[in-house]
C-alpha cells in the first residue's frame, strides 16, 4: 500500500491559496503539494504519495543506514584478527 | 476536385482529404515534403516499386520484416515517430544477424496534420536512415478524415541481407549462454511516459532511439557464437527474456544488481509504481553468447558510442525451462513474471 | 541523501539476516500489515532471508483489494454517464466490479482518465465546465489527505462540476478485527508506515496494550523491513509488548497534525464493508454532508446495488492471515492475475496476486537455521 517516494524539493510557491513545489526524484521532477508540511525549506527531503507530501523527511535518522554500514565495515576489518 | 474539398488556391499548412487523392495536392506533397528529404536516392526515380539486386553471395539469405508505428505523442524528448518507424525496423533486421539495405515507408495521415509537423518527420526519417545506413526505395501515402488516425501512423517494411553461415534465432539461446544488455534500459518509456497527460513530470531524459546497425555488425564480426539477439521493445527486457526462455526452452537467471538502469528511470519508476524490467527501449539489444565470447563481445559494444553501459546480467540455465528468476539486491531470488497487458501508475 | 549501492544492500541485508537468525530461539508468526510491504517481501525474496522458524502472515492492508463489490459497480455505473469525465488511480482501472471492468468500460469509449494525483483530477474539472468529474477516491489514511484537499479545493473554489466518490478505509480496525477473531494466531505486526506518518502512533499504543502484542511500525524498501521483522522478533523474544518505530526518518510520534486535521474536517468515521472481510464498524471515511454538493454517492443516485462475490474465494481468511494463498484450491488455476474471483487476487499487490507474479506456485523457501550465527 501506500507508494511514498522521497523527493528534493526545489522551489515553494503559493498557487490558488495552496503551498505548492517543484521536487526532483532524482533525475525526474514534479510540482507537489506541499500545504502540510509547511516548514519545508528548500533542499529538504519529503515523503511523497500521489503528489502530495506527507511528512519532511529527517535527515539525522536517514543517515543512520551509513552510519550502520561504516559500523559494519569497521567490524570487517577487525573480524580476521579475532579469527584462531 | 470532389465535393469534400474543392481545388485549393495554393499550398496548405495542414493536411486535406485532397493530399490522398492522387491528384495535384498528392503531388505537391510528394513534391514539398518527401522528394526533397529523400533527394539522391531511389525514390526520387518516383517508380512504382523498387528493383533491388539479389545477393551475390552464395549461402545468403535475404531477411524481411514489417512494423508499424503509432505512438502518441508524435514528438518526444530524443526522438519523433519517424525516427521510431525507421529504428524500430532496421533494428528487427540486425538482431537476426542481417545487414539492412532497403526500407519501405507507408503513411496514414490523419486530416489537420500540420505539414510543417509532417516534414519534420520525413527529415527526421531520412537523418536516421543516413545514421543507419538504408535507404527507403518505396513509399506510399494515405489521408483519413480527422479523428481516425492519432496525427499520422507509419508502418515501414524492410530487407537485409543475412551473410552465409549466420544462424541467429529466438530458439537458439544455448544453457551456460551468458547474458548481454547493451545499455540502461526503460529510457524510451520513461522519456514518453513523461510528456503523455496526466502524469506530468519533467526530466532531462531522453528516449535510446537509434539504429543498431553498426553495432551487430561489430559484434557479429568479433564472434561467431552470438546465438541470438533482439531488441527489447514493447513488453521491455522482460518481454524478450521470457521470449528467449520460451522458444529455446530453456531457464534464464539475472542479478538485479548487474541489469544497468539510470537514476531517472529509476526514479520516475518509484513514482509511478512501475518496474523497468518491462519498460520499453528503442536502442538496446539483448544477446545470448557462448560464454567463451561474452567478454570480448562485451568490450566491442563498448567501444560502440551506444554501448558504453553495457553489462552482463545473466545466464540462460537448465533448471525450470521457461522460467525468468532474478537475484535481487538484497539477496533474495524471484521469478519475473510475463507482464499481462500494460503497466499501469501505481499508488498501491 | 543517496541510494545505496547493491553491494552496500547485500551487506546490511545479510546483517540483519544473521542478527534475525541469532535472536530466534521459537517459532514466531508475524503480519506485515500493507499491501505494499508484501509485495517488497515477495518482490525481493526476503522470506528467503529468514530463519524457518519465522512466518510472514499477509494482512489487509490494500485498500485496492478491500473496495466493496458495490462500490466498483457504482463507480462502474456513473462512468458510463456520457456527460462524465472520470478519473481514477491506476490501480483501480483492472478491479472486476459484477460485471466489467473500468478498463473495459474504457475500451467501449467511456471517458475514463488515470491520474497519478486527485489535484489533476482538479484541473480537469476546470478545464471541463460542461462535464461532470468525477474522481474515485480510494486508499486508507495515507491517501485521505490528498483525496481530502482535492475536494476541499473543490467547494472553495465553487467547482460545482466536481465530485468524489469516496471509499476510504481505516487501518486500526482492521488489526483488530484481526485479533478479535478467535482463530487468529498473529504474534507482532509490522505496523503501516506511511499511514502512520499522516496518523502518528497513538491509535495503536491501546492495540497494542490490549493484545500484548509488539506493533513495528515499519517502512517498504527491502532494508526497512528487514529491521522491522529484526525489531520484532527482539520484542517478541524478550516478551514485550507495545509500538516501536523503525521507519522513524518518516514518521512522527504525533503524525502530521494539519493533515489530521484536514481529515477531520471533510470526513467523518462510518462503517464500512471490506471486500473479502465484510463489514467492519467505524472503519471507513465518508464526506461530511457540508461536502453533499461533492460528494458523488449523492450526485449520482445509482440506487442500491447487490453485488455477489464467488463462493470458492477464501480472500477473507487471506486477509487475516489465517490461510495463504497456495492454501486456496482454485489458486492458479480458476482464479488468475487475468480472471480474478475475489479481492486479493485483483490487486497487484493483494497476497494471491503478489505470489501468483513472483512465481510462488508453491512458494520454496531457502530455510536458513535458527539459533546460530553462521
Amino acid at each position: 500500500m501506500c507508494l511514498g517516494v522521497p523527493g528534493r524539493v526545489l522551489s515553494r510557491e503559493q498557487e490558488d491559496g495552496l503551498l505548492m513545489g517543484r521536487v526532483d526524484f532524482g533525475g525526474v521532477s514534479r510540482k507537489v503539494c506541499l500545504e502540510h508540511v509547511q516548514d519545508v525549506a528548500l533542499g529538504d527531503y519529503v515523503l511523497v504519495h500521489v503528489g502530495f507530501a506527507l511528512s519532511l523527511i529527517d535527515a539525522q535518522e536517514a543517515r543512520k543506514i551509513f552510519e550502520l554500514l561504516r559500523e559494519l565495515d569497521q567490524l570487517g576489518e577487525l573480524q580476521p584478527e579475532r579469527d584462531p | 476536385m470532389t465535393a469534400a474539398c474543392p481545388v485549393p488556391a495554393g499550398r496548405y499548412p495542414h493536411i486535406v482529404l485532397g493530399h490522398g487523392s492522387g491528384g495535384r495536392l498528392s503531388q505537391e506533397l510528394l513534391e514539398h515534403v518527401f522528394l526533397p528529404a529523400f533527394a539522391g536516392t531511389t525514390l526520387a526515380g518516383l517508380e512504382d516499386q523498387a528493383s533491388l539486386p539479389s545477393p551475390s553471395q552464395r549461402g545468403a539469405r535475404i531477411a524481411f520484416t514489417t512494423d508499424s508505428f503509432v505512438v502518441s505523442p508524435l514528438f518526444f524528448p530524443g526522438g519523433d515517430i519517424g525516427r521510431l518507424a525507421v529504428c524500430g525496423t532496421v533494428n528487427d533486421l540486425c538482431v537476426g544477424g542481417a545487414i539492412p539495405h532497403s526500407l519501405s515507408a507507408a503513411f496514414v495521415l490523419e486530416e489537420g496534420l500540420a505539414i510543417a509537423d509532417l516534414e519534420r518527420i520525413v527529415r527526421s526519417m531520412a537523418a536516421t536512415c543516413r545514421e543507419a545506413g538504408v535507404e527507403i526505395v518505396t513509399g506510399d501515402t494515405k489521408v483519413v478524415e480527422r479523428g481516425k488516425a492519432d496525427g499520422v501512423f507509419i508502418t515501414t517494411s524492410g530487407l537485409g541481407v543475412v551473410p552465409a553461415g549466420r544462424t541467429l534465432s529466438i530458439s537458439n539461446a544455448r544453457v551456460g549462454d551468458a547474458l548481454l544488455v547493451s545499455g540502461p534500459i526503460g529510457d524510451h518509456g520513461v522519456s514518453i511516459l513523461s510528456v503523455r497527460e496526466g502524469l506530468d513530470f519533467e526530466t532531462t531524459l531522453l528516449s535510446d532511439c537509434a539504429p543498431l546497425a553498426s553495432m551487430t555488425h561489430a559484434m557479429l564480426e568479433v564472434s561467431d557464437k552470438i546465438h541470438c539477439m533482439r531488441d527489447p521493445t514493447r513488453g521491455g527486457l522482460s518481454g524478450v527474456l521470457h521470449d528467449i526462455a520460451r522458444q529455446s526452452k530453456v531457464g534464464i537467471r539475472i542479478d538485479e544488481a548487474l541489469v544497468p538502469v539510470r537514476a531517472e528511470v529509476r526514479a520516475a519508476s518509484d513514482m509511478l509504481g512501475l518496474d523497468p524490467l518491462y519498460i520499453a527501449c528503442e536502442g538496446r539489444l539483448l544477446a545470448a553468447i557462448a560464454p567463451e565470447d561474452a567478454e570480448r563481445v562485451l568490450a566491442t559494444v563498448r567501444l560502440h558510442p551506444l554501448g558504453q553501459g553495457a553489462a552482463l546480467i545473466g545466464q540462460v540455465v537448465a533448471e525450470q525451462p521457461g522460467l525468468v528468476r532474478m537475484r535481487s539486491r538484497v539477496g533474495g531470488e524471484r521469478v519475473v513474471p510475463l507482464l499481462s497487458g500494460e503497466q499501469l501508475p501505481r499508488i498501491c | 541523501m543517496r541510494r545505496l549501492e547493491p553491494d552496500e544492500s547485500r551487506r546490511l541485508a545479510e546483517h540483519w539476516a544473521n542478527e534475525i537468525a541469532r535472536t530466534t530461539t521459537r517459532p514466531w508468526k508475524i503480519m506485515e500489515v500493507c499491501g505494499g510491504q508484501t509485495q517488497t517481501i515477495v518482490k525481493f525474496g526476503l522470506d528467503q532471508l529468514l530463519p524457518s522458524q519465522i512466518e510472514l502472515l499477509h494482512g489487509p492492508g490494500c485498500p485496492v483489494c478491500v473496495t466493496p463489490l458495490e462500490m466498483i459497480d457504482r463507480a462502474l455505473a456513473i462512468a458510463r454517464a456520457r456527460d462524465v469525465i472520470f478519473c481514477s488511480f491506476g490501480d483501480m482501472l483492472r478491479v472486476p466490479g459484477s460485471d466489467g471492468d473500468l478498463l473495459g468500460l474504457k475500451a467501449q469509449g467511456a471517458d475514463i482518465r488515470v491520474l497519478y494525483s486527485p489535484l489533476d483530477a482538479l484541473s480537469i474539472a476546470r478545464q471541463n465546465p460542461e462535464r461532470r468529474v468525477v474522481f474515485f477516491a480510494i486508499g486508507f489514511e495515507t491517501t485521505a489527505p490528498a483525496n481530502a484537499i482535492a475536494i476541499q479545493q473543490a467547494r472553495q473554489r465553487g467547482l460545482g462540476n466536481f465530485s468524489a466518490l469516496c471509499s476510504h478505509v481505516l487501518v486500526p480496525p482492521a488489526m483488530l478485527a484481526i485479533l478479535q477473531d478467535p482463530e487468529q494466531c498473529v504474534q507482532a505486526f509490522l505496523g503501516p508506515g506511511h499511514v502512520c506518518s499522516v496518523m502518528g502512533l497513538s491509535e495503536y499504543e491501546p492495540i497494542a496494550a490490549q493484545f500484548s502484542v509488539p506493533i513495528v511500525v515499519t517502512g517498504f524498501e527491502p532494508l526497512d523491513l528487514l529491521e522491522g521483522v529484526c525489531l520484532a522478533v527482539q520484542h517478541l523474544e524478550a516478551g514485550r509488548s507495545g509500538v516501536d518505530n523503525q521507519y522513524a526518518r518518516v514518521v512522527q510520534a504525533e503524525g502530521n497534525l494539519a493533515s489530521q486535521r484536514l481529515l477531520a474536517s471533510v470526513f467523518e468515521v462510518c462503517d464500512r464493508k471490506w471486500r473479502g472481510i465484510g463489514l467492519l464498524p467505524r472503519s471507513g471515511l465518508q464526506l461530511r454532508d457540508e461536502y453533499s454538493a461533492h460528494d458523488a454517492l449523492k450526485v449520482f443516485e445509482v440506487g442500491d446495488l447487490t453485488s455477489d462475490e464467488p463462493a470458492e474465494c477464501i480472500s477473507g481468511q487471506i486477509l487475516r492471515g489465517l490461510k495463504k494463498p497456495s492454501d486456496c484450491p482454485a489458486f492458479g488455476e480458476r482464479c488468475t492475475p487475468e480472471s480474478p474471483l475475489g479481492a486479493t487476487m485483483v490487486s497487484s499487490e493483494g497476497a494471491c496476486a503478489a505470489y501468483h507474479a513472483y512465481g510462488r506456485v508453491p512458494v520454496a523457501r531457502l530455510a536458513r537455521g535458527a539459533g546460530g550465527v553462521q
